[in-house]
């Protein structure tokens, strides 16, 4: 099976002199589920920061998608961004964008034409329930309703993988439901590969996943 | 609502900018147009012990335009009762010339007294009259009034450029989130900063219109002609093409680099 994320020897850190992340080994399978947990300030977000090249590694390699993030070009990494979505636990929407134009957005930068952009972002709408909101903007949604706009978002240019963090943290029962039916939806049946970031891995999982743990700076997966 | 607040800032900042440089242009027209009523009045007197043709005098110095002969006759008539025509004849051809030079523009001091240099060397001339005290006087008050005006504009320019630099700063603010969640999902540079230089040309032009506006009406206005008149200076208070090519291009320009600066100083967030 193809991996679509190696990481060999990985160390990640914010400054010169503590690591975060301390000589990791993993990776992740084309089309896999995986959860990544740990205890607050343990370095899930800073991995996951890593994995779309906001963070370069310190040491060791990172490869992603077939790009390796080690010194990588500023136009490479966004090559490699335009194939992921993103979901971020504050929702990081364009305050001044409508909720429509919010969904087109990773259409826009991959350039996709007006008339194919719409009918995605109508259809999307459709699948987080919020084909009513589409003129509005993100101030005026609940947290719950902007969380589904960035999902929607995230899922829009039908990414080969999907990185989440913390996506429900802040949501209702109602929300959070949608969010995972939604990840589950898009690695079910695109077969993106979804890496989520989280405290708690919900109980009502319908698809296999793999669970890693991160702990004094290593990962090791949980059976 | 939202739209006009995010132009009005700019839009005001550059407006008093844009103010301030058609007033300096104004001012120095203004200057220019006095300085020229001054040269048409100012003359130097010349006395020569013989006469002098056109080519020897224009030749003296770049500066002399036009001169005219100053006919002794006021003086010989004032002799006239006394003497007799033969003697009037004689009186006439030993009188030395006097000539009047005008010059091409209002002199320096300097430029008056290289002219002065240069007319005695001619070795017909006896005397040269400059009314340099005079003149110095006006000169004097011309400068300072363009330096004051020049100093005035500067602080203008000086503070709405710091007007500017905070808007800048605000602009970096709300910009730079945009520009992060745009770069999030692979946005070149030139597409995620596309909405700042939008927004930046916009105001420009907005900002070139209404002064445009704010220009022509006053141009046209008969209190202000009347005024200008009435302390004899005629000149063109807005030329709409050359005049709004200079503020129009001021305005492009300094929006654009404002644009550029936030572009520059964006910092990706980690």
């Amino acid at each position: 099976m193809d991996k679509v994320i190696i990481a060999n020897n990985l160390s990640l850190s914010y400054t010169d002199n503590e690591n975060i992340i301390n000589k990791v080994n993993f990776s992740i399978n084309s089309g896999g589920f995986v959860f990544i947990t740990g205890a607050s300030g343990s370095g899930k977000s800073t991995l996951l920061r890593s994995l779309y090249g906001a963070l370069k590694p310190q040491q060791g390699s990172l490869i992603v998608g077939g790009v390796e993030l080690n010194g990588v070009s500023t136009s490479k990494r966004n090559l490699l961004r335009k194939h992921i979505g993103i979901v971020f636990q504050d929702y990081k929407l364009i305050k001044e964008w409508t909720v429509e134009k919010n969904i087109m957005l990773p259409l826009i930068i991959n350039g996709y034409e007006k008339a194919v952009s719409l009918t995605q972002v109508d259809s999307l709408l459709k699948h987080v329930r919020l084909k009513h909101q589409a003129g509005k903007y993100p101030p005026e949604l609940s947290g719950g309703e902007q969380q589904r706009v960035a999902m929607a978002r995230a899922l829009s240019h039908n990414p080969i993988l999907i990185l989440a963090d913390e996506p429900t943290g802040n949501l209702d029962e109602y929300s959070s439901q949608l969010i995972w039916n939604l990840l589950e939806g898009a690695n079910n049946q695109l077969n993106t590969t979804v890496i989520v970031v989280t405290h708690h891995i919900p109980e009502n999982m319908n698809i296999d996943y793999k669970h890693f743990h991160i702990e004094f700076g290593t990962i090791h997966e949980v059976n | 609502m939202k739209s006009i607040s995010n132009h009005f800032s700019l839009v005001i900042a550059l407006l008093s900018i844009l103010f301030t440089i058609q007033i300096f242009i104004i001012i120095d027209r203004a200057v220019d147009s006095y300085k020229e009523n001054l040269a048409t009045n100012y003359s130097v007197v010349i006395v020569s012990q013989k006469q002098l043709s056109k080519d020897t005098i224009l030749a003296i110095n770049p500066l002399i335009n036009t001169y005219t002969e100053l006919k002794p006759d006021s003086v010989i008539k004032r002799l006239n009762a006394n003497m007799g025509a033969k003697n009037i004849e004689l009186l006439k051809l030993s009188l030395p010339k006097f000539y009047k030079l005008k010059m091409k523009h209002y002199p320096t001091p300097n430029e008056i007294k290289k002219l002065t240099k240069d007319l005695l060397k001619n070795r017909a001339i006896t005397k040269v009259e400059d009314f340099a005290t005079n003149h110095n006087i006006t000169y004097k008050l011309l400068l300072l009034l363009k330096n004051i005006i020049s100093i005035f504009a500067g602080t203008i320019f000086v503070v709405t450029t710091l007007l500017i630099l905070k808007e800048l700063r605000i602009w970096q603010f709300k910009h730079s989130e945009r520009m992060n969640i745009m770069g999030l999902f692979g946005s070149p540079i030139w597409l995620s900063s596309a909405v700042l230089f939008r927004l930046a040309i916009v105001d420009a032009i907005i900002s070139s219109v209404l002064i445009f506006m704010i220009f022509s009406y006053l141009s046209n206005s008969v209190l202000i002609q009347e005024y200008l008149n009435n302390i004899g200076i005629n000149i063109i208070i807005f030329d709409n093409i050359y005049d709004f090519a200079i503020l129009f291009t001021t305005a492009i320009s300094l929006s654009i680099l404002l644009a550029i600066m936030i572009v520059i100083g964006h910092k990706e967030e980690v």
